[in-house]
């Protein structure tokens, strides 16, 4: 996370130093500047070929999601004769209607349970960890901080042949358990991390005054550290919710009955059963993406704040 | 000092899970790589069999390895410099840049099936971007051409990779000091020279990050490319994640399948130390630590 001061710490005194007195605004430069000016310089030339290149890559970006949409509303005769880049003459909901009666609201609910039960404990442990590595005075402490951070660098590609092995043999194979357990695990260090750095913020003296009043550490944890660390809650979920929702490996090697098929590994099922019934096929797409969409647009900041909070300086 | 800190207990449940379900199978990886293992019966132990096979008497192994480094590479050349041109541009102080960089973000919200279901489809050679568009030269078997599909897959995968770099290059040129522009502008440097002479070497640590994510991260890239292609056509991108999940659950020979995930964490391990030794100092961890 940004503090507020990150941003001048950073100041080096390279380029232009002999010039800096002079500068307007240089002395002025702990405010936060990224608010000064909207409309760039004045006199500043506008930047043709940034705004052109800007434009380009929106174009990339969007013709694809337009194209899934204004497929999504086609009959499949539509679909080959008429052009495919304009928006269909005679709309039809028919393709969702398909969509829908083939299960789509199970394997949105398997979805569901096992995003929210994954994020939910991926939370309350990492939030136990992080307040004891950040507050812990021993070498465990710091020797477990070490082995989480590890964790951050370890593929789960490569380790899903174990993982698989693993589920077999505590018979979880083919059930919800089979992914909520694994992607705990390889949830907690990336959260750990992140919760670490909000709670050592936490003032020292807010512990020991705590202390002082008696408060065991449940007492500590639940009305100081919760509290404190909400803001790192909530990108931490968000984050890890993202990841979950959209995860396909281990759906793909863990399950295989309809009974516990999560959302992305019933997109690539639909696609089978649907074969050329495309519409119906891209239909799944936007339905599967549209929870996501409204996500985005009421947590925004946080959505972003998560995906660079672990990498981001 | 007299206190001490909480139990360790506190930690016990996050230790638990991290240790069985992700430590636990990290050296699993190894064991089962010196095992026999066709999923139905039990692994068992044939040394350094497995090894041997899938180095020497394999040649696709090293085949896939080829790919996986032009695929690797290729990434690395599309996605980087868009990424970071991309941040710089968000970074601006425009309106119009901020309502851009909204929409930018839309590929992260699919699922990698979402998107491969997605390109398949506007890349199928009877309907999408090629029957639509009345260029000849546009070929219409985008999936289909051996020599097409890895480019295509590079261009794919950047396309659902892109926004996320781009958003951490925008964070990163958000933290250059703007006074470091303005002193640069009264000296008369133009907007080029300030990108090369400020913007990227304030940047390093930035591009460090990224293209340590990117690289280890195209390493061990599999879904997009399992979903649009499944390695077809000729297994020109069957790269080497693929390699073993096709290795491992489509042929059940898990044992093989194993040497392929060791070889991807050794590289893996080897290019993340690589770059951080690169960028001369430890600096990776604290810019994690400090992020």
């Amino acid at each position: 996370m940004m503090t507020p001061t990150a941003s001048t710490q950073s100041a080096t005194p390279d380029a232009g130093m002999a010039l800096a007195p002079e500068v307007p605004g240089f002395e002025r430069r702990d405010v936060k500047q990224n608010k000064v000016r909207r409309t760039g310089a004045p006199g500043e030339k506008p930047n043709i070929l940034g705004g052109l290149g800007g434009w380009l890559w929106l174009a990339i970006i969007i013709l694809p999601i337009y194209y899934i949409v204004i497929t999504s509303f086609r009959t499949s005769e539509d679909l080959r004769s008429s052009n495919q880049l304009l928006p269909t003459t005679n709309p039809t909901i028919a393709p969702f209607i398909r969509v829908i009666q083939n299960d789509f609201f199970h394997y949105f609910t398997n979805s569901l349970i096992v995003t929210l039960s994954t994020v939910a404990v991926v939370l309350a442990v990492s939030v136990m960890a992080a307040y004891y590595i950040a507050r812990s005075t021993t070498l465990g402490g710091k020797r477990l901080f070490q082995i989480i951070l590890l964790g951050i660098a370890i593929p789960v590609q490569a380790t899903i042949i174990p993982v698989y092995y693993l589920i077999q043999q505590l018979g979880l194979y083919d059930t919800l358990w089979a992914l909520i357990l694994p992607q705990i695990a390889f949830a907690i260090p990336l959260s750990v991390l992140i919760i670490v750095n909000f709670v050592r913020d936490i003032p020292m003296e807010l512990f020991e005054s705590m202390k002082v009043d008696g408060a065991g550490e449940w007492k500590i944890l639940t009305a100081l550290v919760l509290p404190m660390a909400k803001p790192a809650l909530m990108t931490v979920g968000i984050y890890q919710a993202l990841q979950v929702w959209n995860g396909f490996l281990f759906p793909l090697v863990l399950t295989q009955s309809s009974d516990v098929r999560v959302l992305p590994l019933s997109l690539w099922e639909y696609s089978g059963q649907f074969g050329i019934d495309v519409p119906a096929t891209l239909a799944a797409v936007v339905l599967s993406a549209l929870p996501l969409l409204v996500v985005y647009m009421f947590a925004r900041r946080h959505i972003v704040a998560g995906l660079t909070a672990g990498f981001g300086k | 000092m007299g206190h001490k800190g909480p139990s360790f207990l506190m930690a016990l449940p996050a230790v638990l899970f991290f240790g069985i379900f992700a430590l636990i199978p990290l050296f699993g990886v190894v064991v089962i790589s010196f095992m026999e293992w066709n999923v139905l019966g039990s692994p068992t132990w044939v040394g350094l069999s497995n090894w041997q096979a899938v180095l020497f008497d394999r040649p696709f192994t090293w085949t896939a390895l080829g790919l996986t480094i032009t695929f690797v590479i290729g990434s690395y050349l599309f996605q980087a410099p868009v990424a970071l041109l991309l941040g710089v541009f968000m970074a601006g102080q425009q309106r119009y840049r901020a309502l851009l960089a909204v929409l930018y973000f839309l590929p992260l919200l699919f699922s990698s099936v979402a998107v491969g279901l997605t390109f398949q489809s506007l890349f199928s050679p009877n309907y999408g971007l090629s029957a639509a568009l009345p260029f000849d030269w546009l070929p219409n078997d985008w999936l289909a051409n051996s020599d097409l599909v890895m480019w295509v897959m590079i261009f794919v995968v950047g396309w659902c990779f892109v926004p996320f770099h781009g958003l951490l290059y925008q964070a990163g040129v958000r933290q250059i000091p703007q006074s470091m522009y303005e002193a640069a502008t009264i000296d008369g440097a133009g907007r080029v020279r300030q990108f090369f002479s400020i913007t990227i070497p304030q940047l390093r640590y930035t591009i460090i990050t990224s293209s340590t994510l990117m690289l280890v991260g195209s390493l061990t890239y599999f879904d997009l490319i399992f979903v649009l292609t499944g390695g077809q056509p000729a297994n020109a991108v069957r790269i080497l994640p693929l390699d073993m999940y096709v290795t491992g659950f489509s042929s059940y020979n898990l044992g093989y399948a194993s040497v392929i995930a060791v070889i991807l964490v050794a590289i893996g391990l080897t290019l993340s130390l690589a770059l951080n030794i690169i960028s001369g100092s430890s600096k990776m961890e604290s810019d994690k630590a400090g992020a």
